[in-house]
């Protein structure tokens, strides 16, 4: 709008906005069938934004003492205008997160955006997965309630497990022996400060990365491309795919305000360090496949105790995880499809382990 | 290179991008739905976020600590029923002028209990449980005594709290 | 000589006695720390847990009793030394051997009535345990000579005796019935006597048994709570009810201002037990109320008196505030599921269930204005709790109606942008 125009000039004269922002105009998003997948990472993106904004606004009423912080949640789903849409939204955008943020590194990982030179990138990426688990982990004690308060004891128990820093580990994580007021505390602390914190920084470093390589394009295409340059099918990233992810970020805000509306988060009730383990503690969904690894190994193997064999499994597992680019042999054919169908087989074993969580046993 | 564009784009500087060679009115239509839609959605979201930042006219002090009455309220020897989170409590001045704070949930079947002035005592209509004044139950069918609470005078208030975790 | 011992231990056939009396002594010495010392020996145990059936008493059994505990042996009930092996069961060592059943309380009444000698191990164990026995039913037949009534041991056990407080003892408060029943409960044992043997089946469909084994109160009454323990004897027709009111205070209160305190003690009928029976008491129901089939009204009242009017009033006036308690109830819980906060009004909703309850023990005083005013300030809170649900339902349409507005508003986004995006790139086609 012209009435924009004399701001844009006086910020321009100053910031030379113009060469900063030559680079947006420039960027440009390969069009090929698999395009679609490129919407996840700006919607891990939107959905992260939606967390900090709900969370900004929790923040307003929310009490971090074991005392008060059941009855602060209660008293903004109940008492607070729109408490209940704000609290809800965080807690439904949170697991929605998780999933695009798996979502998205899956995506990555068998459209093989990883290759040199995205390496870092692949990365900062992975970082911000477990971030974002972390986040998920120290978000679910915050209301104090019963099932929060068990799985966070059943969790850190498995942390404790991890063989040398296990105890120490434990500890930290607990401010303490045991799950208790100090527990929370520590647990705001690191879900309002130190996780938000961390995850700017790699989120900064994620996104100057992918803007200063560009969007990859899966190896057989690439190769197409370069044999015939007249093939290749690009769209501006502004406007064109920008107002596409604009309708997807819309999508994604009908779908949490429906969530919210219709499924509304539970409050459960307040927690009781005396009272008995309530039947049937699990984890969030995003941790059920580890939980029912976890229990599904044989107490001893060998010598070893099953527990802590499982752990160090998921810690080398994470660890090849941040290595795929290193591990990606560059022969096209066997070695490329022997980490494709690896791939295909931790997906299916995630899905397979999350939904046999939740069947009756 | 196949490059999709949007007509011929304007520099940067224009927000609003302009589109050329398309009908003017289905244009115009196409923004007024455009604009309206965006207003009104952000007018949606904005709108709750609003509401939300005024604090509501209630400021809780949270579950653990509540204001059960105010000093002169009671008579000396007299009590009163409050709601202490989402439990009755019951609040008593006893003949020495002490404040006593008790859960008024009888344990035995959870009927609300009273104080009985003449007697001193604490009791429950139902089924004739009786406690003393620190919430031991000395007669009748509940099994354990009440959950005592602490109280203290601030100002002209009585506030009630749970015993402080460790 | 100089040295006496010296030359002594010098000369060899001087030695050699001198080793052998020190090896004699020495083995003898070693005999006895292997056997216990004299005070420990119990040679009744010796034979006796070597014995088969009904003669059979091992360490293991007595050293659960609690006289054993305290320093008594066989020998304080049995007579005899059990330090020997000669004089154990020596009658000049006041051996008495097996004690006949008719002398058993007379037997242990030798200490448990003296008050000075049980002051000695516990001073506040009461000691009117023999006299009480002998008011007893048990104690009164004994006394006429049928030994197959309960003795002392028969309750308490023989030689295993445990202290009451021990859960495994048979006469621990969850343990009682069980004891009781092992004679009341045997059609065979009980053929000579006159009296139902469906006592224990009856008290193990009850309440009472529910409160004191499911929910753990062990003040809730077992055998002994009503017919005494010692002083064991039914009570009478016009006593039942001051048992009962032992505990149920209040019903016993309001019953004895109703009219059916005078006609019971007139009909010869027991308070309490003619509606809600002696040992199976069950839980309540309204149906045991009002004119309708299954009520214990219909009893003695005849169709349409006075009587069972007023019982039908009662029940109808419970029965409205249940039925209203229950919707009220159900509309919070919608709410709640649809996600609404009725914490509140659930909560209010917990006090109509108590002047429910309250209701009914006030029923006890068959007057129908007196339960409806309990029942009036029970509807009065339900009726609130039904209004704060419905206006939680309200606020629940509410935020749906808003939903849709923003739905709509976020579709006429949608599809405009879908337009603007098709309409620009199609000019390129």
């Amino acid at each position: 709008m012209s009435t924009l125009a004399p701001v844009r000039r006086w910020l321009d004269e100053r910031l030379s906005l113009d060469d900063l922002t030559a680079p947006l105009r420039k960027k440009t998003v390969p069009v090929h069938r698999l395009t679609y997948w490129y919407f996840l990472g700006g919607m891990t993106l939107f959905l992260f934004v939606v967390q900090v904004c709900t969370g900004m606004l929790l923040l307003l009423y929310y009490r971090p003492t074991a005392n008060e912080a059941f009855e602060s949640v209660q008293y903004i789903t109940t008492k607070v205008q729109f408490g209940w849409l704000v609290r809800s939204i965080h807690s439904w955008s949170a697991n929605l997160m998780v999933f695009t943020a798996f979502a998205h590194m899956f995506s990555v990982f068998f459209l093989k955006a990883y290759r040199k030179p995205r390496e870092l990138t692949w990365l900062t990426g992975v970082l911000l997965l477990f971030l974002t688990l972390a986040f998920g982990f120290s978000g679910y004690l915050l209301p104090w309630n019963t099932l929060a308060f068990f799985a966070t004891k059943v969790g850190t128990e498995v942390a404790g497990q991890v063989p040398l820093i296990g105890k120490p580990l434990l500890v930290f994580l607990r401010g303490g022996e045991d799950v208790t007021g100090a527990t929370l505390t520590r647990f705001f602390g690191f879900h309002v400060a130190v996780l938000p914190g961390i995850a700017t920084m790699l989120l900064l470093t994620h996104l100057l990365l992918v803007q200063f390589f560009g969007i990859s394009v899966p190896p057989k295409l690439e190769d197409e491309w370069a044999e015939n340059p007249s093939k290749r099918r690009e769209m501006k990233f502004f406007p064109n795919f920008a107002l596409r992810e604009l309708m997807a970020w819309y999508l994604a805000l009908a779908a949490l305000g429906s969530l919210a509306a219709l499924w509304p988060w539970e409050l459960g009730t307040k927690a009781d360090a005396f009272a008995s383990a309530p039947a049937g503690i699990r984890p969030e969904w995003y941790f059920m496949f580890m939980f029912e690894t976890l229990k599904l190994i044989p107490s001893k193997i060998l010598f070893i105790d099953g527990e802590v064999l499982g752990i160090l499994a998921f810690g080398f597992g994470g660890l090849l995880l941040l290595a795929v680019p290193f591990i990606e042999i560059r022969t096209r054919r066997l070695g490329s499809w022997l980490l494709t169908g690896a791939g295909a087989l931790v997906i299916a074993y995630i899905a397979t382990m999350t939904i046999y969580g939740y069947l009756p046993k | 290179m196949r490059t999709t564009d949007i007509g011929d784009v304007q520099p940067l500087h224009d927000s609003l991008v302009q589109i050329d060679g398309v009908n003017p009115k289905r244009r115009r239509v196409l923004k007024g739905i455009l604009g309206a839609g965006i207003v009104a959605s952000l007018g949606s979201f904005l709108y709750p976020v609003l509401r939300y930042l005024v604090p509501p006219p209630v400021a809780d002090l949270g579950g653990d600590t509540v204001v059960a009455g105010r000093v002169g309220e009671l008579q000396p020897n007299s009590s009163k029923i409050f709601r202490f989170g989402s439990r009755p409590g019951l609040l008593i001045r006893t003949a020495n002028d002490e404040y006593r704070a008790l859960s008024a949930t009888c344990t035995h079947l959870g009927c609300t209990v009273q104080y009985k002035p003449d007697q001193h005592r604490i009791w429950c209509a139902c089924h004739n449980g009786m406690f003393d004044l620190a919430g031991r139950n000395i007669s009748g069918p509940p099994p354990r005594p009440l959950e005592v609470f602490d109280v203290h005078v601030q100002g002209d208030e009585l506030v009630v709290s749970r015993k402080r975790e460790a | 000589m100089r040295n006496p011992v010296r030359n002594a231990l010098m000369n060899g056939s001087i030695r050699r006695s001198l080793l052998t009396i020190a090896v004699s002594l020495f083995v003898c010495s070693l005999a006895f720390a292997a056997e216990p010392a004299p005070a420990n020996k119990n040679s009744c145990l010796d034979c006796h847990s070597l014995l088969e059936e009904n003669l059979k008493v091992t360490p293991e059994q007595f050293a659960q009793d609690v006289h054993a505990g305290k320093g008594l042996t066989c020998a304080s009930c049995h007579g005899g030394d059990p330090n020997s092996d000669d004089k154990a069961m020596d009658k000049s060592a006041g051996f008495v051997g097996h004690i006949r059943r008719a002398q058993i309380p007379a037997l242990c009444g030798k200490c448990h009535a003296d008050a000075a000698y049980i002051r000695r191990f516990n001073p506040s164990l009461r000691t009117d345990q023999l006299p009480q026995y002998l008011t007893s039913v048990h104690g009164k037949k004994l006394a006429q000579g049928d030994e197959k009534v309960a003795v002392c041991t028969d309750c308490h056990g023989l030689h295993g005796i445990r202290a009451i407080s021990d859960t495994q003892s048979s006469v621990h408060p969850l343990n009682v019935a069980k004891t009781c029943s092992r004679c009341h409960a045997d059609r065979e044992y009980m053929k000579s006597y006159s009296i139902p043997t469906d006592q224990f089946a009856g008290y193990s469909a009850s309440v009472h048994q529910e409160a004191l084994t499911v929910r753990g109160d062990l003040s809730a009454p077992t055998c002994t709570t009503c017919h005494g323990n010692h002083g064991a004897s039914p009570p009478g027709v016009a006593s039942v009810e001051n048992v009962c009111s032992t505990c149920h205070a209040l019903q016993a209160q309001l019953f004895d201002t109703s009219p059916h305190k005078v006609a019971f003690a007139a009909a010869g009928q027991p308070g309490c037990v003619t509606c809600h029976s002696n040992h199976r008491i069950i839980r309540p129901t309204d149906a045991l109320l009002g004119p309708g089939p299954g009520s214990v009204c219909s009893n003695c009242h005849s169709p349409g008196d006075a009587g069972l009017q007023a019982a039908g009033q009662i029940r109808t006036s419970l029965e409205a505030l249940d039925t209203k308690i229950g919707s009220s109830d159900q509309i919070l819980k919608r709410a709640a599921s649809s996600g609404m906060e009725v914490s509140d009004a659930q909560l209010e909703l917990g006090h109509a269930k108590d002047s429910s309850t309250k209701a009914r023990v006030t029923l006890h005083s068959f007057d129908p204005k007196l339960v409806q005013k309990d029942v009036e300030a029970g509807t009065k809170i339900t009726d609130q709790a039904y209004q704060a649900g419905v206006q939680a339902m309200h606020e629940r349409d509410y935020r749906r109606m808003g939903l849709g507005v923003s739905l709509a508003a976020i579709l006429a986004v949608l599809i405009g942008l879908k337009l603007w995006i098709s309409d620009s790139e199609k000019k390129h086609d």
